[in-house]
């Protein structure tokens, strides 16, 4: 079952139209309703095309948060073969909500780190909504250093509505974590690149975003604070959530012309939750790319590029 | 900084400022609600006297408190955009801005000094609440990397005394830079094997915890300061749970292991002087500066 957004609704009637059209020609009972269903086929497609050439930032917010869009694991299934996945910051605990490993991409080795939100109840809470505890960065550090240490590349996976806001996540430092991680990816002498997929929230996603190269899926946001905590804030209104997104800047668009990242990922029309696969080979692509521009840098001049990269950040803003 | 904001602001600002006039003769202690005189309150550097409780001081202020003859110099700082989000609430950030300039005669959220302290040279940031609750947007975070820049090429220590809501949304994304941004001077730091010391005070929360006020080599918080990742108040709605008593204080997270030593503001100075002068090899200073007794506002 597709689950529409609410500003789907047109492409979500006539979708529903074409479903019933093909049950009735199954059914047996109706006459030639193959024209039918192409014509209202290439209507649903024309709307699809015109809802999603034009997203307003806080329908792009809904887009990043769809529940059928592929997640971190899918990625990681779609694009990196022989993976495993390594657990626990050796310090204290194991935090799903980040998953991590080493594994072949393009068949050369890899190191991934990603925010795993899940995909059904069960791996959702498992996953803890890909917010994650200061274990999970202290494990993202770990493997960062490991991956440092074997001369291996790096690929963060990026999306999070933040870093798990509670006491135990408090108590036991998840800003200290949440810094040590940031100041982990700036030491890394191999190169690494991040890639937001869907949502990018805060310092949740820099503690693993703080690449070489940052990608940034045509349909994600990437911000601050997410568009109700600003609206709670700023109007002291969750209700304005659609005046923050807009005013915050958050789409791939507006980063682009920032300076913040490098790349923007196209998805299939409709988003990447309509043809995941599509969306994931496409990322693929991205990243063999990003990866490429980095080959052949010596490990300080890696380092220093992302550096530089970061302090340049704004700084030719007017 | 030109004229306007050099030779006009501070005229119209006293004539705005009403910290001085009889109606802040007396104030009343946040915790125990007992009305305090402010001259005793001043002359104990911002502490009440009888409840022990830290009150904020304005960057000038803690600029005075920390250096030698309260004398310093004031660091240029590379102008940064504006408002490059053209960000707007309920009212504009520009206006916003000018308004906290106007109240504070800050530029920004952070003030550099480079000065003496015991007679060594060390480089001070201080992050002023009253400037928009102390934000971290792009000005602040150039004035704490121009700070450790600063440091690194005099190869002097730099000591920081944190005190932030945040991030500043109002520039968006770009103020989540600012904490990679921070982090890569912190690094420089690190590779000048100086001391970088953080004073976290009361409070220091958000973007600001999760880079450079949480990547010190030597962490001090001030007695009851409140220190953490997430705000209590978003933490309560999240967890839908009271939160414990003492939960995220300077002294909770000693007992956590994330701060070294929590210290009173008498024992400041000289507890940074020592730490400085130990870490660095100098021998003790021929005889401390004697502590100003009274830092005026």
């Amino acid at each position: 079952m597709r689950s529409y957004l609410d500003f789907e609704k047109p492409v979500a009637e006539l979708e529903a139209k074409v479903e019933e059209l093909r049950a009735m020609a199954q059914s047996g009972n109706a006459v030639s309703v193959g024209d039918e269903i192409g014509r209202l086929e290439a209507k649903a497609a024309a709307a699809l095309k015109d809802i999603y050439s034009d997203l307003t930032p806080w329908q792009k917010t809904q887009v990043a948060r769809h529940p059928q869009r592929p997640h971190c694991l899918e990625y990681i299934a779609g694009m990196i073969t022989d993976f495993v996945p390594l657990a626990g910051d050796r310090k204290y605990g194991e935090d799903e909500a980040i998953v991590g490993g080493f594994g072949r991409f393009n068949g050369e080795s890899i190191c991934v780190i990603g925010h795993e939100k899940g995909s059904a109840t069960e791996s959702r809470l498992k996953h803890n909504f890909g917010m994650a505890r200061p274990e999970g960065y202290r494990k993202a550090v770990r493997l960062m250093e490991l991956a440092d240490r074997f001369d291996i590349p790096v690929l963060a996976l990026v999306d999070t509505a933040g870093a798990y806001p509670g006491i135990g996540a408090e108590e036991r430092g998840q800003a200290e974590a949440i810094a040590r991680s940031t100041e982990a990816c700036l030491g890394l002498c191999v190169p690494n690149v991040a890639v937001i997929l869907g949502e990018g929230g805060s310092g949740g996603a820099i503690a693993i975003a703080t690449a070489n190269r940052v990608l940034m899926l045509e349909h994600a946001v990437y911000s601050v604070i997410s568009p109700e905590g600003a609206a709670s804030i700023l109007w002291r209104d969750t209700s304005r959530a659609q005046d923050a997104a807009t005013n915050m800047k958050i789409t791939a668009t507006d980063l682009d012309r920032f300076g913040i990242i490098d790349r923007i990922v196209p998805e299939p029309l409709g988003g990447a939750h309509r043809d995941p696969p599509a969306a994931i080979a496409a990322t693929a692509e991205a990243i063999t790319e990003a990866f490429s521009e980095l080959r052949g840098l010596s490990r300080e001049i890696v380092r220093r590029q992302r550096q530089d990269k970061f302090l340049a950040i704004g700084r030719d803003l007017d | 900084m030109n004229w306007l904001t050099n030779v006009v602001r501070p005229k119209i600002r006293s004539f705005l400022n009403r910290r001085d006039t009889p109606e802040n003769l007396w104030i009343k202690c946040p915790e125990t609600g007992q009305l305090v005189f402010y001259k005793d309150v001043e002359a104990n550097q911002f502490v009440i006297p009888s409840s022990n409780y830290h009150m904020r001081m304005s960057a000038t202020v803690r600029l005075k408190s920390m250096f030698d003859g309260e004398t310093w110099l004031d660091l240029a700082v590379r102008e940064v955009a504006t408002d490059p989000l053209k960000f707007r609430d309920e009212q504009r950030y520009i206006d916003r801005l000018r308004d906290a300039r106007a109240k504070t005669n800050l530029n920004d959220a952070v003030k550099l000094g480079l000065g003496k302290l015991d007679g060594m040279p060390v480089v001070i940031a201080v992050q002023d609440f009253d400037f928009m609750g102390g934000s971290l947007g792009m000005a602040a975070a150039e004035a704490v990397i121009t700070g450790l820049e600063t440091a690194v090429d005099r190869g002097t220590p730099f000591i920081i005394f944190a005190a932030s809501g945040g991030a500043r949304m109002q520039e968006g994304i770009l103020s989540l830079m600012q904490l990679p941004r921070t982090t890569v001077a912190v690094q420089k730091m690190r590779e000048s094997c100086k001391p970088y010391i953080v004073v976290l005070t009361n409070p220091t929360t958000g973007g600001v915890t999760a880079s450079y006020a949480m990547l010190g080599d030597v962490h001090i918080a001030e007695p009851g300061a409140l220190i953490g990742f997430a705000g209590p108040r978003v933490i309560e709605q999240t967890i839908r749970e009271k939160l414990p008593e003492g939960f995220q204080r300077a002294e909770y997270l000693k007992d956590h292991g994330m701060v070294d030593m929590v210290v009173h503001r008498r024992k400041l100075r000289a507890t940074l002087s020592d730490l400085c002068r130990i870490l660095t090899k100098a021998p003790p200073p021929r005889a401390r500066a004697n502590l100003p007794a009274r830092v005026k506002a």
